[in-house]
């Protein structure tokens, strides 16, 4: 009796697959095809997936291009998980320095030519011969890179990477607990061998992803259709997609991309909404607008080098003057951004909520300290002195300067506000010599790890002067907190909960010393087109465009 | 005014002793009061300056504000009642916070709020200083620094003139608009010294320099005509003879006849330098916040052009009306000075 129960029971649960995999194959079948229609203001630059720092591309790099390794294609947190992808397996040995790949077989690039230990070989080179913008930050540990970085031109790595059969062998030159992130990312993409050693530009690359950039006009449009040679090799890396063609268009401003949306003639637009078209959104399209908490933060690095922020205190006054909630209306409302005080963001490794710079200190902020901060700037001594706020000119940019510039001079300073080009927002606060002494910057992580918050930002080896290339903006190497982040990176080789435990600890000296001061944690706004549907939003690489279907 | 042109038309041909009898600026005042519309637009100007000339007395004493200091958490009152400046949307998804529009009450944002929740009212007046004072400043810089090069191109002639004339040209080579901006852009991020001199990437001298140097040929080049005409006429040549020095040509023969064109450029010149002005601030490249001109509150309304048009439609009419007012006024002013060369004829003529 018990055996026949089990077995209906059985026969249920088969029957139950059977249907559920019947009917989400026939869901997949019936909802492949068509164009999903993307819009951007401007073009995203070079489309070389080694060379380009954007996340307008990097959105996209997920459907065309693969590495050893990728983030999980997953909505929510399962975006951090990195998984195999054109690697079915990898070890780590000699200590964890050096890392041993099994590549798959049967997988081709789009021009039809098999993927080969020679091409993985190859691409890890090329990361250095085009001067990848990360060669530096992310693969300076492999052997032979620090000659490579020195001749890119004629970079081998040798020692570093070889190639034999199915297998790709790394060497490090110190264990790297982060390097499996560092490989998920675009700029490790796997790539053909014949791909060239300079910045491809314009003209596409083949990939192995689900699809291949087909053409690229950066006055026009981008396109992007089904790969021919792809096929599934595994669901969490590199899954199918739904629609035919995957296009994005040049030029419309951002109101008209709203309009264009809202019309249901194209799907999405990459820039954020304006202000004024908010509230539309969040009332008549409600049902199209998804809103996503993402892991980064708005902050405005204070020049620790540079009077008025020299001071301590005088760093520690604009942190207490800034009105949290009132900077949010800027970006939109409560809805759209959480007030901050710490570098490391809610949900973050290594966060544990803290706010020194609020009228009752502790986890979370809930008032500006007006007389605390004037307090501050009277014993600073650096009452009266003139500052100028840089920010891109980009609407809300722009906007936070400006607020920035009047706290300033409600507490003693003589603040005015400058908006520069969006085009140089970000490397011209970095170079010392263009003596910035507070910028509005916003931060994205690119790997899920707390170094690449706090080390990055404020660790003495990000801090290059007379370089556009800094990303230290604060300037600010304090030798003792940058001894414990080097050992919280080591301690990430062995214990990662006790890494994180230590990394808390650092966020919290940071910011007591206020580099920067910090605003709040933005929400991410994605607003699509009626006959979107199944839209993931994965919290590495925000919406996977390829995962939505359009009919 | 010996030897002047001007002489030449004061005789009457309807015999006016009275008007014979009368000085040439007398002539011209009495020509200009009988223009009607321009009249009527110096009239407007007048009050437009008035009123931005009053802007700390509306901002302090009526609207009490503060329009250089962001107010994103302020409450004001409209119809009676207390109400946040910037409104949060509570419906729906509750996204987007919106300035207050229009009350219509001077005491309480009269024209609205912008997105940092400051008096748009009070800014249009204070911006109005701004554009006008950059205007002003930077059409007086102009039409001195082109009479100079001009009377002393057109008089001296020879390698004088070929420096100056080629130096113009190179000026010239340059779209106006361009030169600005490309100025504007390397000195508005750094500042500017030359020597003692120093200017503050903030300072209203960078916006008020550029804009006064780049239309320099514009105003040279005809005067340096005119000088090389007047330079030939029988009373010029006349005095020559009788021995008059460089000095006395310049001073009592030449330069009295240039200055009415001068004159008469200066309004045309102030309207197209405010217009240069507000398109340098509508680029984030001329007036730096917090301080405001019309050109930089009309960049403040772009964003919010779908809820809050006022913002930018105000200082867009203020700009639009000054100009008009400056044209005409020019126009008045030049056939005030100039009688036989009209630019608007009538049937009659």
């Amino acid at each position: 009796m018990r055996n026949r129960k089990s077995l209906i029971a059985l026969a249920l649960v088969a029957v139950i697959g059977v249907v559920a995999t019947g009917s989400s194959s026939a869901r997949t079948t019936s909802h492949r095809g068509g164009t999903l229609k993307l819009l951007a203001n401007a073009a995203g630059g070079t489309l070389d997936p080694q060379v380009n720092y954007t996340l307008q591309y990097w959105q996209l790099y997920q459907a065309t291009y693969d590495g050893l390794l990728a983030f999980q294609k997953a909505g929510g947190s399962a975006a951090f998980n990195v998984v195999p992808d054109l690697a079915s397996s990898y070890k780590t040995t000699n200590g964890g320095k050096s890392w041993v790949f099994t590549l798959r077989k049967g997988i081709k690039f789009s021009n039809g030519r098999p993927v080969t230990a020679n091409d993985v070989v190859a691409s890890f080179r090329r990361i250095f011969k085009v001067k990848s913008p990360t060669a530096g930050g992310f693969y300076n540990g492999i052997v032979g890179a620090s000659k490579c970085l020195k001749t890119p031109a004629t970079c081998t790595l040798a020692g570093g990477i070889s190639g034999k059969g199915n297998t790709v062998t790394i060497n490090l030159t110190a264990p790297d607990a982060e390097f499996k992130y560092k490989l998920a990312v675009p700029h490790a993409s796997i790539l053909p061998a014949s791909a060239p050693p300079n910045d491809a530009g314009s003209t596409p690359i083949p990939g192995t992803g689900a699809y291949y950039f087909s053409s690229y006009d950066s006055n026009k449009q981008l396109v992007m259709k089904r790969n021919p040679y792809f096929h599934v090799w595994s669901q969490l890396a590199q899954p199918d997609g739904y629609p035919d063609q995957i296009t994005q268009s040049f030029g419309l401003t951002v109101e008209a991309q709203v309009t264009a949306v809202e019309n249901g003639q194209a799907d999405w637009g990459y820039d954020f909404p304006p202000a004024d078209r908010l509230n539309e959104l969040g009332t008549k399209y409600a049902a199209q607008t998804h809103l996503t908490p993402l892991t980064a933060f708005w902050y405005a690095p204070m020049n620790v080098n540079i009077p008025p922020f020299t001071s301590l205190k005088a760093r520690q006054a604009v942190n207490y003057a800034i009105d949290r909630n009132a900077l949010i209306k800027i970006f939109g409302g409560p809805k759209l951004a959480t007030p901050s005080c710490q570098v490391l963001p809610p949900g973050f490794p290594g966060n544990k909520p803290y706010c020194p710079y609020t009228k009752n200190p502790g986890a979370t902020w809930s008032a500006p300290d007006v007389a605390k901060a004037k307090q501050l700037v009277n014993a600073s001594g650096q009452k009266g002195a003139k500052v100028v706020v840089i920010s891109a000119n980009d609407e809300v940019q722009k906007a936070v300067g400006v607020y920035l510039a009047s706290v300033l001079n409600e507490i003693g300073f003589k603040a005015t506000a400058k908006a520069i080009s969006g085009n140089i927002a970000f490397t011209y606060p970095q170079n010392t010599k263009n003596h910035v002494q507070i910028n509005v910057a916003a931060v994205v992580p690119g790997l899920p790890a707390a170094s690449d918050f706090l080390h990055i930002l404020f660790g003495c080896e990000s801090f290059h002067p007379g370089s556009d290339s800094s990303i230290n903006m604060a300037g600010f190497c304090n030798k003792p907190i940058n001894a414990q982040m080097n050992a919280a990176l080591k301690l990430e080789n062995t214990n990662f909960p006790k890494a994180n435990a230590m990394w808390a600890k650092i966020d919290r000296q940071v910011t007591d010393q206020a580099p920067m001061a910090t605003m709040f944690t933005p929400k991410h706004l994605d607003f699509v087109s009626k006959r979107v549907g199944n839209f993931v939003f994965s919290k590495q690489f925000y919406w996977l465009v390829d995962q939505s279907w359009v009919q | 005014m010996s030897g002047a042109i001007v002489d030449e038309v004061l005789a009457p041909a309807g015999g006016d002793l009275a008007i014979a009898a009368a000085g040439p600026w007398q002539l011209a005042r009495r020509r200009l009061l009988r223009n009607r519309v321009a009249l009527v637009m110096a009239g407007l100007l007048a009050v437009i300056v008035a009123l931005c000339l009053g802007a700390p007395l509306y901002a302090h004493h009526i609207a009490h504000t503060d329009p250089f200091r962001s107010n994103l958490d302020g409450t004001t009152i409209a119809n009676g009642k207390r109400v946040p400046v910037m409104v949060q949307s509570t419906q729906g998804l509750g996204l987007g916070v919106t300035p207050i529009g229009p009350t219509w009450d001077v005491h309480h944002y009269f024209l609205g709020a912008d997105g940092q929740g400051r008096d748009v009212a009070a800014r249009l007046l204070y911006g109005g200083r701004n554009s006008l004072l950059i205007g002003t400043s930077a059409a007086l810089i102009t039409c001195f620094l082109a009479v100079l090069v001009g009377v002393v191109a057109g008089f001296f002639g020879g390698l004088v003139d070929g420096i100056l004339s080629r130096l113009l040209d190179v000026v010239w080579a340059f779209p106006v608009y361009l030169l600005a901006i490309s100025l504007s852009t390397v000195l508005i991020a750094r500042g500017f010294s030359l020597g003692p001199l120093h200017l503050t990437s903030g300072s209203l001298l960078l916006p008020i320099t550029i804009i006064g140097l780049v239309y320099i040929p514009y105003v040279a080049r005809p005067i340096r005509g005119e000088v090389l005409s007047l330079r030939r006429r029988e009373f010029v040549e006349a005095a020559i003879g009788l021995g008059a020095s460089n000095w006395r040509l310049l001073w009592s023969d030449i330069l009295p006849n240039v200055v009415t064109t001068a004159i008469v450029l200066f309004p045309l010149m102030l309207a197209i330098d405010m217009l240069t002005e507000a398109a340098l601030s509508f680029l984030s490249i001329g007036v730096q916040e917090p301080k405001a001109s019309w050109g930089s509150i009309i960049l403040d309304g772009q964003d919010l052009l779908y809820t809050r048009p006022a913002v930018a439609l105000a200082p867009g009419i203020a700009i639009a009306l000054t100009v008009l007012a400056l044209n005409v006024l020019g126009d008045g002013i030049r056939d005030a000075l100039d009688p036989r060369a009209k630019l608007r004829k009538t049937k009659d003529d």
